[in-house]
């Protein structure tokens, strides 16, 4: 879908512009906010490109760089943290050949820390695009990564 | 209508789907139709049963047999087993489960069924159906609120049952109410908070994935009272699948008429309309939210004026957690007297928890304001995982305090836990083992509010900054006292300084972390 039919979606009203930049974000293949798309969201709401700027890089969900196919999003917060999310972090690293906020060179993977996924009940946790993964060890990162490498 | 012997309900939240729900339902579907059962026995979704982190979970009515950990392998021997011969599935049968709901009480030394009244549907309907959530009584209290009470008498016995904030604040809901009804201005709004972000909780998740309606009914009641036409749920972007159950909520209800226009034939209009957040710890402040909602980035806003005066477009507001909005309803129907049966003398009802971390069974519970945390930790939890014993427990979230061994026989509501400097906070008990750094966790804890500070203001930029660098030096059991003093007088001036309770609330982790713990973090 085009950007202005993305955005004409909804009202021309402030209030919408998260679910306007949901929007747009999901529509791209990337995963990414670009510049294209704050320059429509600003002229349809009528407000600065500045302002739309500053809402986007306020809220963790949204990125201005393009990432990989598939985000990986690991928690961060204590009740993962207690549960071992900084092996598993460690793991995602080496296994990727990428650090916290890289893609890796065949786009297939972002890495990137969260705050609390609301998931403490099966930590440590991470998310993929929309799709939550829990109880993480070695070999269950191994199978999922496998998984996520063969569906793109 | 054909009836059938046998009921099969599978939580269908977050969690479970995640380890494979949906295709264990499909599969359940197949083999009953294989074994030509199809008439006698009925799979039904439901919300979340009380256990988290053991995979698919479903229970088998009329006997009330829960099973955890099922996977589509196990499939064809549980129907074979438990729906055709009748015969229990031994090696994935929950024997913990039924503690969830029955608690021995110490002093009369009698099991006494635990009161179920915010998630008294979550797991036993479909949380996708109007019809039986109506069914199971829902949108009586609405229907008596509009029908046969004025807004003042709905405000006076919200009042009387003295229910108090379930966010973290306490502050008095009925008082807030009527705060917003006297407040000059000719639209009024009512804000539900379901940007759930205190790590550890999930108490709203599982509310919304579990009864949304309850929520709807719980605003509608608040509209009425406060005589406002519009709502709003500002929920988690991250929550999905909270945000689809909680829009197709609304659109059932519009479509009975219970949303809209002349609701029960009354002079009452009351729409609400779900708002995607977007990812910020902050925005879980209500001046934040509004911030958010109306489009800006989630700055907190300077207070007074409170939101009930000047909330969401500059116009009286109520900001109302999930849990609290899902008491609503209950108290309306049953009374304030019914409420108050419930809980201590100084704070009324229940409270639903959310426990993990070192238990054996963590996940969702609701228990009476003030049972102690012993109660919660080995009733509830079923004790410390891997027979290793209790150290401590974070409290309340990222925000909340550290509690030692010495706090476990505390009773645990919002008045008396502030006697000890301790909080009840969102209602996260996330329970740490013997093994457990107590200073890894603290650093946990400040680089999550160093990454949430939102920049605003300069004791909180400047002193989570600072705390991180502090923190990052130490190593276990080597800290110097002046470390940790100037930790404690850091989280202090942020405490005095800070714009919002974002800055402020650090000194309640860091403070008893200290108090408790503080000759295992110096070595000692």
């Amino acid at each position: 879908m085009d950007r202005e039919a993305i955005v004409k979606k909804f009202q021309p009203e402030l209030h919408n512009i998260l679910y306007i930049l949901h929007e747009l974000q999901d529509a791209n293949a990337r995963h990414f906010v670009a510049k294209e798309d704050l320059e429509a969201c600003a002229d349809y709401l009528k407000v600065p490109y500045s302002y739309v700027h500053g809402v986007a890089t306020f809220y963790t969900m949204f990125s201005l760089a393009p990432r990989g196919r598939h985000i990986i999003r690991l928690c961060d917060s204590p009740p993962c943290h207690l549960m071992g999310s900084t092996s598993v972090l460690d793991y995602l690293k080496e296994k990727l050949g990428i650090d916290v906020g890289e893609t890796t060179p065949d786009g297939a993977f972002t890495l990137e820390l969260a705050s609390c996924l609301g998931v403490c009940g099966v930590a440590p946790a991470i998310m993929i695009n929309d799709e939550m993964f829990g109880k993480l060890t070695p070999e269950r990162v191994d199978g999922i990564l496998e998984e996520r490498r063969k569906g793109s | 209508m054909n009836i059938a012997r046998s009921h099969v309900l599978i939580s269908m939240d977050a969690g479970t789907i995640m380890a494979g729900a949906r295709a264990v339902q499909a599969m359940i579907v197949q083999e009953i139709k294989n074994k030509g059962l199809s008439g006698e026995v009925a799979v039904l979704e439901t919300g979340n049963l009380g256990v988290t982190g053991m995979g698919v979970v479903l229970v088998v009515y009329p006997e009330g047999l829960y099973y955890a950990n099922v996977t589509k392998e196990d499939v064809p021997e549980f129907v074979e087993e438990q729906l055709l011969k009748g015969r229990l599935v031994k090696r994935l049968l929950l024997t913990q489960a039924p503690k969830r709901f029955i608690i021995r009480r110490e002093k009369t030394g009698l099991t006494k069924e635990q009161p179920r009244v915010v998630l008294k549907n979550c797991g036993f309907i479909n949380p996708e159906s109007i019809e039986e959530y109506i069914a199971a009584g829902g949108y009586e209290a609405a229907s008596k609120a509009l029908t046969s009470m004025t807004p003042e008498e709905v405000i006076n016995e919200v009042k009387r049952s003295e229910l108090a904030g379930r966010g973290g604040a306490a502050f008095p809901t009925g008082a807030k109410w009527e705060f917003a009804r006297k407040a000059v201005g000719e639209e009024k709004f009512i804000l539900c908070n379901a940007d759930e972000g205190e790590p550890g909780t999930f108490k709203d998740r599982l509310i919304l994935e579990g009864d949304p309606h309850k929520l709807l009914e719980g605003m509608m009641i608040a509209g009425y009272a406060v005589g406002a036409t519009r709502g709003f749920i500002y929920i988690r972007g991250e929550y999905s699948l909270s945000i689809e159950r909680t829009e197709k909520a609304i659109a059932d209800a519009r479509s009975l008429g219970l949303l809209g226009n002349g609701i029960f034939d009354k002079p009452f209009s009351f729409n609400i309309e779900v708002m995607k957040g977007a990812g910020a710890y902050v925005c879980g402040e209500e001046t934040a939210l509004i911030e958010s909602l109306e489009g800006h980035r989630g700055h907190p806003r300077n207070k007074p004026p409170y939101p009930v005066v000047a909330g969401l477009w500059g116009k009286p507001t109520v900001v109302n957690n999930v849990e609290t909005l899902a008491n609503i309803a209950d108290i309306v129907r049953n009374g304030a007297n019914w409420f108050k049966q419930y809980g201590t003398p100084k704070c009324s009802g229940t409270k639903v928890y959310t426990i993990l971390g070192h238990v054996a069974t963590p996940g969702l519970i609701e228990t009476e304001m003030g049972t102690t945390l012993r109660d919660i930790i080995y009733e509830y939890g079923s004790g410390i995982s891997g027979g290793k014993t209790f150290k401590g427990a974070l409290v309340g979230g990222a925000a909340g305090a550290f509690l030692g061994p010495d706090m476990l026989d505390v009773q645990m509501d919002f008045v008396n836990l502030k006697e000890y400097a301790a909080a009840l906070g969102s209602g996260a008990i996330l329970v740490m083992n013997e093994d457990t750094s107590i200073l890894e966790m603290l650093k946990s804890v400040i680089h999550f509010f160093k990454h949430e500070s939102c920049g605003h203001c300069v004791p909180c930029r400047l002193g989570t900054a600072r705390l991180v660098e502090i923190v990052d030096g130490l190593a276990d059991s080597q800290a110097k006292a002046d470390d940790l003093d100037r930790l404690l007088q850091i989280a202090s001036v942020m405490k005095d300084t800070s714009f919002c309770p974002l800055g402020q609330s650090l000194y309640l982790p860091v403070s008893s972390c200290l108090k408790y713990f503080r000759d295992e973090i110096a070595g000692s």
